[in-house]
């Protein structure tokens, strides 16, 4: 059993930490660090509860180890809001939507839609609502949130497909 | 769940790690993605004593031409390779086809080797590398050989490759110009494995079929070849095809089996309507 020292910047703070070599991102985050915002469903790649952003894009925290992200840059969902605690904008059109409800899935699917929507021109909604096969959510049948990446997309709010 | 405890090493040459593979004797397990192999690991359906991630290598990442053939290297994220412009000139089947793998958070971190070294059978990577002639070079501190991708898959998950091989580079013939694609997936959900799922390519050359390459994937322990078909179309007018007939023989070539999600007799009659649809409307463009 290996052990290893990483250093990886979470939602622009350097964290240093000795760490097993199996132990998994999710894991890493919430217990070593404290950003429990990174929840864990299924922890083996189904749920998508436990996305992340690493080094921009958005993966599964669950399915990568800590010691691959040494040098990384993460963003988990307590890193969005701004500094004076307003809503990043893809909480705001979850929120105006009503796209969540006992909100396990949330920190998932706002780290989804907050990589996809972080670039300069506008990411199509067709490709924020396929994003959204990713994730599985127990509550709220979907509508909601399939609203709010319609209108992150810039799309019109259109029927239910 | 989480994994047991293994030794990682995360070496930055080819050369490190096919001596790490070999020193490991068999006890060590590849790294790459991590999207299938994290799961066997969180359920301890793998236990390796070492894991070695491939991921650090910078020589295993990227797509190149050269005369004749693409070459992709197996690192490269499945993401990369849909965003690619070489590939979506080259080898837009093979764009296609990594479309349909898992979603698009596994595909940020999933690679194209990972999935060809893995063999899973209902997926779309192997049986694509399978259906357009690709192979595979493996190296180890023996040497180095090619495997042609139709060699490659032995059962489920079971591959020619050696404990103590490394899959290098992935390497796809280019086909003639006039070449058609074929790809057909039926699954529950998108993202979910293939019930049945088709993949290849027809060349076409005067009005007459010159080449066929169709795979299957979810129809068998391995990818397979609809050598029957691929047979019977090489020569054919286009005009004229018989696809009912040509769906059956494709069909033939399979292997289905009954699980929970569909069962062997109705992945065949699915099978046989995928194959002629898929086809007909494929070469709609050279009647
Ligand atoms: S906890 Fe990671 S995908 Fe479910
Ligand atoms: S809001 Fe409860 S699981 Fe999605």
């Amino acid at each position: 059993m290996s052990v290893h020292g990483i250093q990886v910047t979470i939602n622009g703070r350097r964290h240093d930490a000795s760490v097993e070599g199996r132990l998994l991102l999710s894991d890493f985050l919430r217990m070593h660090c404290g950003y429990t915002g990174v929840h864990v469903g299924c922890e083996h790649g189904v749920c998508g509860a436990c996305t992340v952003v690493v080094d921009g894009a958005a993966v599964r925290a669950c399915l990568m180890l800590a010691v691959q992200a040494d040098g990384a840059a993460v963003t988990t969902v307590e890193g969005l809001a701004g500094a004076d605690g307003g809503l990043h904008p893809v909480q705001q059109a979850l929120r105006d939507e009503f796209g969540l409800q006992c909100g396990f899935c949330t920190p998932g699917i706002v780290m989804t839609l907050a990589a996809l929507t972080s670039g300069t021109g506008p990411p199509g909604a067709d490709s924020l609502l396929a994003a959204l096969s990713g994730h599985v959510c127990r509550c709220t049948g979907y509508q909601g949130i399939r609203r709010a990446a319609q209108k992150l997309g810039g799309g019109t709010q259109g029927e239910p497909a | 769940m989480k994994p047991a405890p293994f030794d990682y090493i995360a070496p930055a040459t080819i050369e490190e790690a096919c001596a790490q593979l070999a020193e490991a004797g068999g006890g060590a397990t590849i790294l790459a993605g991590g999207q299938t192999l994290m799961p066997l690991l969180a359920l301890r359906m793998s236990q390796p004593f070492i894991l070695v991630d491939i991921n650090r290598i910078a020589a295993l990442r990227g797509v190149t031409r050269s005369e004749g053939y693409t070459r992709i290297g197996p690192v490269t994220r499945q993401n990369e390779a849909i965003a690619d412009s070489t590939l979506a000139k080259s080898l837009p089947l093979l764009v296609t086809a990594t479309r349909h793998v898992g979603h698009h958070q596994t595909r940020n971190r999933g690679t194209i080797g990972g999935s060809i070294a893995l063999g899973e059978p209902a997926a779309e990577l192997p049986a694509t590398a399978v259906a357009l002639g690709a192979s595979v070079e493996a190296r180890s501190v023996r040497g180095s050989r090619r495997i042609a991708a139709a060699d490659l898959y032995l059962g489920p998950y079971m591959t020619a490759l050696a404990q103590d091989e490394l899959v290098v580079s992935i390497q796809f013939p280019d086909w003639p110009s006039g070449t058609v694609n074929v790809f057909r997936e039926v699954a529950m959900r998108p993202g979910d494995f293939a019930l049945v799922g088709l993949t290849g390519a027809v060349a076409v050359k005067d009005g007459h079929i010159e080449r066929a390459g169709l795979a299957w994937f979810g129809m068998g322990p391995t990818p397979i070849k609809a050598r029957q078909a691929e047979q019977a179309l090489v020569g054919q007018p286009v005009a004229g095809l018989d696809f009912d007939k040509l769906a059956g023989l494709a069909v033939a070539d399979t292997d289905p089996f009954d699980d929970h999600h569909a069962t062997a007799a109705y992945r065949r009659t699915v099978g046989r309507r995928v194959f002629a649809r898929a086809l007909s409307e494929a070469l709609q463009v050279h009647q």
